[in-house]
């Protein structure tokens, strides 16, 4: 039965493979390589409009094809990456552009992280000079002490036991 | 009649969830240890109803019972098995009832673990059964997997063919044990609360008793997020490892909070200082593992991976995930001011360090959080819709991620209370020079020169040599003799080892990801029969194209052989495959891999070009080097993670066994 299936379906594979959905149309490089270089950059950074979350320098869907088109043509007739970008986004938006743009309604996205890591230190720094950690050297009784402790334990004294390890 | 069963161990489970919590609770206020042991068997029997419950769908599963409406919409008898029974945790329903079973099993474990006091245990365990009761009244009552379909298809709609792969049967149950495993962390913390003294010794009591959950639930999500990973790598044939995306970003999150957890717990157990941070980070895990099923299976992200679920059942997740955490934090909030652990130190220091450790991870869970909701806010509040994807975490993340890494090696090098930064500095002055070396010879000899790549290799190798530094000071590498040497690396507690493999993977992990993403090579090309196309070193030639036929779907098979441009070494002979499925009407591809030591050369074939008469295909390869770290080094943290777990020092009750023999 599936051997039969296989029969009737291996000359329709070739269509449906390829008629799944609108292909990409194959990608043409530019021929100068600082120009393809650049399209291949701005590709990372440009959301394939119908894909879920993906750039279209990663879509095999046909849209993401028509951009990488589009966008090479801008910059083969000489458009900076600026200009690219500042094309799409009047076409389809902010939303088109993996980096989100600097404005108002964005700082908090942009500098929040900062913000909170200068905010924790400022806390730290200021608690630590609050309660600043009063360590008094042993004194020559205490020290004697230590050393009978560590004889009855039958613990060698380090002297430089700079290592932090508890020993164990 | 077993999808009846199922559906009945499912509600049987809830009722026991229910029944635990009551008893724990009880037990708790009466001080009864008759009521601790039946909430704690309570816990135990739930955990086997739904074990009970999650074989029944298997079975299901593996009979095609079609009748089944879940295994309908799932799953197709020309499957193969172990998709079949992989199709169990292939939808919303399916998968919740994973993480039912992963979160009933954990609380299984946390009843019978020995050592704890008798009220932080009651309490614990009452937590551990709101939580099941939770999100198993929301299974029964919204996602049952075990609702009947009449009349019966004929045929089951087949699982998604991007899932029918073996990394990603294996990468849910995977996951979700490192997820639902932070719930532990969160019983504790709120046991913690609920219990907890202020200046006793309580706290670095219960740092010992977290970590083990903390240490094995970010192992396991390491493993977990790792798998996934490298199914998009291979599976979704563009080469890329980690887009950024809402769903991967919602996993991402727990494991940077249990990072920051298993950092501070050394603290609080080694020093009893910050008890309440930690405290505060168990609840933030689980609150994030929670956020992250709302995410995912709310539909308000768009994913590649996101479950198709309907906003209402969204809701109730958003519900849960207020109730639980919305209370917990509430409980924090009021007794945090309280809980002053003690432990005073120096700002440089072990725990100085630790904090600064913490601070990073934090900022980076909230910038990664930042990132992930800015959109879906910034939509409701103002109406203006942005994308936030790589470029923004490559400008936030990645810098606090190096501030971070910078300081690491010296952490582990300075003693509790007072380190010495200076001490430190010098032992580690062989590892900077080695890695400033590292990154300078980059720059020089790779082609082409890239400031950022270079500057990242040296930071992996930083890593790598830090880690490796601290061993050998332990050891007193080069100045005591041999025997000596021996002696202490055999001494050190398996911990030490893991925290150093740890970060030794780390260091592998980010080497990789620099020099893969910094020197990739990728080019394509239709091809006819015997023509090639190169990128890099590699040149790869087009043999043969045949149709094959697999168990459930057809596919064009191209065999291609992978040779250096300038013939100098072996060819490999790969097949890639572009596969269609006729029950789902998709077409996916099988990348065809060729493992060259550290580096990958990596084979797309796709659409069919050129003339009937004379075929061609779009044939993409990528030249990835250093591939092979991005996902040995996470494999080799999870190991360092496992090391640390079977440190005696964390089994309880031997720390206090030695105590009376000393």
């Amino acid at each position: 039965m599936r051997r039969l299936l296989t029969l009737m379906a291996a000359p329709l594979l070739a269509v449906m493979l390829t008629a799944a959905e609108p292909p990409a149309a194959l990608d043409r490089p530019l021929t100068d390589a600082g120009q393809e270089a650049r399209a291949q950059a701005l590709f990372k950074d440009v959301r394939c409009v119908v894909c879920q979350h993906e750039a279209i320098a990663d879509s095999p869907a046909g849209v993401a094809g028509d951009m990488r088109r589009l966008i090479r043509e801008e910059i083969a007739s000489g458009a900076t990456d600026q200009q690219v970008r500042d094309d799409l986004v009047r076409r389809f938006g902010d939303y088109v552009l993996f980096t989100p743009p600097v404005r108002a309604g964005t700082w908090l996205l942009w500098f929040g992280p900062f913000a909170l890591v200068a905010l924790a230190a400022l806390i730290l720094v200021l608690r630590s000079r609050r309660r600043a950690v009063e360590t008094t050297p042993l004194s020559p009784e205490e020290e004697a002490r230590l050393d009978e402790v560590l004889r009855n334990e039958k613990l060698r004294r380090d002297p430089d036991a700079t290592s932090p390890h508890d020993g164990r | 009649m077993i999808a009846e069963f199922g559906a009945f161990a499912l509600a049987l489970a809830l009722a026991l969830s229910l029944l635990q919590t009551a008893l724990s609770t009880a037990a708790r206020v009466r001080r009864s240890p008759v009521l601790a042991g039946a909430g704690q068997g309570a816990s135990l029997a739930a955990a086997g109803a739904i074990a009970l419950a999650f074989a029944a769908l298997i079975f299901a599963f593996v009979v095609s019972d079609f009748s089944v409406s879940n295994v309908a919409a799932n799953s197709h008898t020309d499957k193969p098995m172990l998709y079949k029974v992989a199709g169990a945790w292939g939808s919303h329903e399916g998968s919740l009832l994973l993480w039912c079973l992963v979160l009933t099993v954990f609380g299984g474990a946390l009843a019978r673990a020995r050592g704890l006091p008798f009220g932080l245990k009651a309490s614990a365990v009452a937590v551990q059964g709101a939580l099941g009761s939770l999100f198993l009244a929301f299974a029964v009552f919204t996602s049952s997997p075990f609702t009947r379909l009449d009349p019966a298809p004929f045929q089951g709609a087949s699982l998604n063919p991007l899932l029918q792969d073996p990394a990603l049967a294996v990468h849910p149950p995977l996951l979700y044990a490192g997820y639902v495993g932070f719930s532990v962390c969160f019983s504790l913390a709120v046991a913690a609360l609920i219990e907890g003294r202020a200046q006793t010794a309580f706290w670095p009591a219960w740092g010992r008793w977290v970590r083990p959950w903390a240490l094995a639930s970010w192992a396991l999500l390491t493993v977990g997020i790792t798998l996934g990973s490298f199914w998009a790598y291979y599976e979704l044939g563009w080469g890329g490892w980690w887009f950024w995306d809402p769903v991967e970003n919602a996993s991402f999150m727990p494991w940077l909070a249990g990072a920051a957890l298993l950092h501070s717990a050394v603290v609080t157990e080694r020093r009893g200082a910050l008890a309440g941070w930690t405290v505060f980070l168990a609840l933030l895990a689980f609150t994030f593992s929670m956020l992250g099923a709302f995410l995912v299976r709310s539909g308000v992200l768009t994913s590649v991976h996101a479950f198709a679920v309907d906003p209402q059942r969204g809701m109730m997740l958003l519900a849960i995930l207020g109730i639980a955490s919305g209370a917990a934090f509430v409980l924090f909030a009021w007794r945090a001011p309280q809980l002053k652990g003690g432990g005073l130190f120096a700002p440089v220091s072990r725990e100085g360090a630790l904090v600064l450790n913490n601070l990073f991870l934090t900022a980076a869970a909230a910038t990664v959080l930042l990132g992930t909701l800015y959109p879906l806010i910034l939509e409701a509040a103002s109406g203006a819709t942005i994308s936030v994807g790589p470029p923004y975490f490559a400008a936030t993340f990645t810098p606090l991620m190096m501030v971070a890494f910078v300081i690491l090696p010296a952490g582990p090098l300075l003693a509790w209370k007072r380190g010495d930064l200076r001490g430190a500095m010098q032992r580690l002055a062989v590892a900077a020079g080695l890695s400033i070396l590292a990154a300078l010879a980059a720059y020089a000899l790779w082609e082409p020169r890239n400031a950022f790549a270079a500057a990242g290799i040296g930071m992996g190798a930083w890593l790598i040599a830090g880690s490796l530094a601290e061993v050998a000071e332990r050891a007193r590498l080069f100045r005591a003799s041999g025997a000596e040497v021996m002696r202490r690396l055999k001494g050190l507690p398996l911990g030490a080892w893991g925290m150093t493999l740890a970060h030794l993977g780390l260091g592998v992990f980010i080497l990789g990801a620099v020099v893969e993403t910094g020197f990739k090579v990728e080019a394509a090309r239709a091809l006819t029969i015997g023509q090639s196309v190169s990128a890099g070193p590699w040149t790869v030639t087009l043999d043969e194209v045949r149709v094959v036929e697999g168990p459930n779907y057809l596919a064009e098979q191209g065999r291609l052989t992978v040779r250096p441009s300038n013939d100098r070494g072996r060819a490999e002979t790969i097949t890639s495959e572009r596969r269609f499925f006729p029950a789902g009407g998709q077409t996916t591809t099988e990348v065809g891999l060729d493992f060259r030591g550290l580096d990958d050369v990596y084979v797309v074939i796709g659409e069919r070009a050129g003339s009937p008469a004379e075929p061609a295909w779009v044939v993409r390869l990528y030249w990835n080097p250093w591939a092979r770290l991005i996902f040995l080094g996470p494999t080799i943290m999870a190991l360092g993670g496992l090391l640390s777990l079977l440190d005696r020092r964390l089994r309880v009750g031997v720390g206090s066994r030695r105590r009376k023999t000393a």
